[in-house]
């Protein structure tokens, strides 16, 4: 994740407490998400930014996993990522995002 | 309702996938706060 | 309409491995971020040498030597198999060694800031010397100096010039102050300078044209040079068409990162049809900065670091011939401010936008040129495959549309796609690096029309949360010229009398 973005997560769990955030990502790949989730969760596993070793455990999730979709306005999500669903591998992505809050999710 | 009801929300979109503004219009009206919002590019 | 036409293209790539260890901003950083790491330690080890880079498939397409469905008989990964060329010039340009660059970027330099050790600088001006574009100009190269003069500017402030691990020169800083003109902002605007004169004379070349006929540039590559006065005041365009005696030329600069050289497509077109220029060539070289830019992954999985080449090319758009493929200034795709980010919007309003204005089908482009980057590169890194995934978001679109079925899309992906060749050079593999493929493949070739994309993330330069593209189509060339398609003036003349002639019948048939 650019070092950037790792800055403002890691300064957004210190503002409102990691318990409050909810990290949204919007990865291609099913490897970018896990890597995406796993950094805000156990820590930047490539060592490169300032999340690195810094285990904030955040709940994280993919656009194309069924708790986001329950969650937002339906014709908005079909107007916005609905076609996507037939671009992405979306099995893989979620089952890296479930894998990574499974063993890192606090919350 | 309940994933995003009272939370603060980091949106990290993916150029080649969901870019960020896009994540943030299916966010609107469910009762959560984006903090902030970012599109990653790694090509 | 008389629409302009592609009448050349030149592609060309340069060997910089020693770059990818000073220059790569993946490796600048993690020598500040991380200076123990694994990975800096590991770097040397997973270079590859020049024959490889020369032999390897992608790059062997993107010069011209290979066809890019001659990608689909390899399967990946590509950087262990063997191709059937192997030749360092190709059809549209050459594959540089990294010591004739530096050669090249000092020739390129007008301001003595480029030093290179004495031998070294012997070694490469004769290398240069037999090089069929360089020969003239290397003859006339200065000596080099004494590696202690090189060192001792190093230490303060030059930007070190490597070849083999070993200093053999240096770029200095322009000024004391000024934080434009940098040792580091020199370099890379050298490079980017260089890499774009090397394309652009593989183009005259290449084409045989007079490059007198050029009567203007347009840079775009991601660069900007200036001082601390204007940091972006330009010229790259003009000061390649210098070094490439393009003596009755102007140009400027166009940027809007990748998506540049499809922005500059589309006004080189625009200047050629409204008949303001003859003959516009648009350039970019290469991107120092994002050499082994994917490398931590590449090592990681025990691969080489596969972004060890800086990517220029050089694309001229003249007055319709009659005979190459004509570019459409009517049917150009735009994402707009009022677009919307989604992916759906992006491609609707780059791609299907303009097929419904021109009353055709997604099906009715035989190949679209999107962002092809290589994916043997993207791939391991996580980025995925770019082309596939564009291709597969114009298909999906074309579901929505019920222009193609469901079943149907991976089939659409194969027929109306193509692998991905580029480096990961950022504006290089926009769109571009199937001009030259497409010059052939709507005249001897096959196929009629073909679109060219290109997308640019401008939120990466903090000014503005939108994206960016555009998009145009290329068709072949109907062979009629704008004289024959005109009426004439005694033609309309005998119409209108005999229009007339009707009325008058009709006037007096009614009394």
């Amino acid at each position: 994740m650019d070092l950037e973005n790792q800055k403002r997560v890691k300064d957004f769990a210190d503002k409102y407490g990691a318990e409050n955030l909810v990290v949204i990502v919007g990865a291609s790949e099913g490897e970018a998400a896990g890597l995406a989730a796993e950094t805000v969760t156990a820590g930047d596993p490539t060592f490169a930014g300032p999340l690195t070793g810094v285990q904030l455990g955040l709940k994280a999730y993919h656009v194309v996993e069924p708790e986001f979709k329950a969650a937002v306005n339906e014709e908005v999500y079909e107007e916005q990522i609905g076609m996507m669903e037939m671009v992405l591998d979306t099995d893989d992505i979620i089952s890296e995002m479930v894998s990574i809050r499974n063993e890192f999710c606090k919350f | 309702m309940s994933l995003f009801n009272d939370k603060k929300v980091i949106v990290i979109g993916d150029r080649d996938g969901i870019p960020g503004p896009a994540i943030e219009e299916c966010l609107k009206g469910t009762g959560c706060e984006v903090v902030f919002s970012s599109t990653e590019c790694f090509v | 309409m008389t629409f302009p036409v592609i009448k050349g293209a030149g592609y060309a790539l340069v060997h910089t491995p020693d770059m990818i260890i000073h220059n790569g901003t993946t490796q600048t950083t993690e020598r500040i971020i991380n200076p123990e790491s694994e990975y800096l330690k590991k770097i040397n080890n997973h270079l590859r040498s020049y024959e490889e880079v020369v032999k390897y498939i992608p790059n062997q397409v993107y010069i011209g030597n290979m066809k890019p469905s001659d990608l689909e008989g390899y399967e990946m990964p590509w950087f262990d198999k063997v191709g059937k060329t192997d030749e360092r010039f190709g059809k549209f340009g050459e594959i540089m060694p990294q010591d004739e660059f530096t050669g090249l970027m000092k020739m390129s330099d007008v301001f003595d800031l480029v030093l290179l050790e004495k031998d070294y600088n012997d070694a490469v001006k004769a290398k240069l010397m037999v090089h069929p574009l360089f020969k003239e100009e290397a003859a006339s190269m200065k000596d080099g100096v004494e590696i202690e003069e090189i060192e001792k500017a190093v230490a303060d402030h030059a930007e070190g010039l490597y070849n083999n691990g070993t200093l053999i020169g240096c770029v200095k800083r322009a000024h004391d102050v000024d934080s434009n003109l940098t040792a580091h902002i020199l370099f890379e605007n050298l490079v980017v300078k260089a890499s774009g004169v090397l394309a652009f004379n593989n183009l005259i070349e290449k084409n045989n044209i007079n490059v007198e006929d050029i009567d203007y540039v347009i840079e775009c590559s991601e660069e900007a040079c200036g001082d601390m006065n204007q940091r972006g005041g330009g010229n790259f365009a003009k000061a390649i068409a210098e070094s490439c005696n393009a003596v009755n030329a102007t140009g400027s600069d166009t940027r809007g990162f990748c998506a540049a050289p499809i922005h500059a497509l589309v006004q080189a077109s625009a200047l050629v049809q409204a008949g303001v220029y003859k003959n516009v060539v648009i350039a970019a070289g290469g991107a120092s900065a994002k050499l082994g830019m994917n490398g931590k992954d590449h090592v990681k999985k025990e691969m080489p670091i596969l972004e060890d080449v800086l990517g220029g090319f050089a694309i001229l758009i003249s007055e319709n011939d009659g005979v190459n493929p004509q570019i459409r200034t009517d049917l150009v795709g735009r994402h707009t401010v009022g677009t919307g980010s989604s992916p759906q919007a992006v491609i609707t309003a780059l791609i299907t936008d303009p097929l419904d204005k021109a009353g055709l089908k997604i099906t009715d482009i035989d190949k679209y040129s999107v962002e092809m980057q290589n994916p043997d590169i993207t791939k391991p890194a996580g980025a995925g495959n770019v082309p596939e995934s564009n291709y597969k978001m114009i298909g999906a679109l074309g579901v929505k549309r019920k222009d193609i079925e469901r079943k149907e899309l991976l089939n659409f992906v194969k027929k109306h796609g193509m692998n991905g060749w580029a480096p990961t050079q950022g504006h290089i593999p926009s769109g571009v690096p199937y001009l030259g493929f497409a010059m052939e493949d709507l005249t001897a070739g096959d196929f009629n029309k073909a679109m060219i994309v290109g997308k640019g993330s401008l939120f990466l330069g903090r000014m503005t949360n939108l994206f960016d593209g555009v998009s145009v189509i290329l068709e072949r060339n109907s062979g009629k010229t704008e004289e024959e398609n005109t009426v004439s003036k005694e033609v309309v003349k005998n119409m209108i009398a005999e229009a007339m002639r009707g009325f008058a019948s009709q006037m007096l048939g009614e009394e």
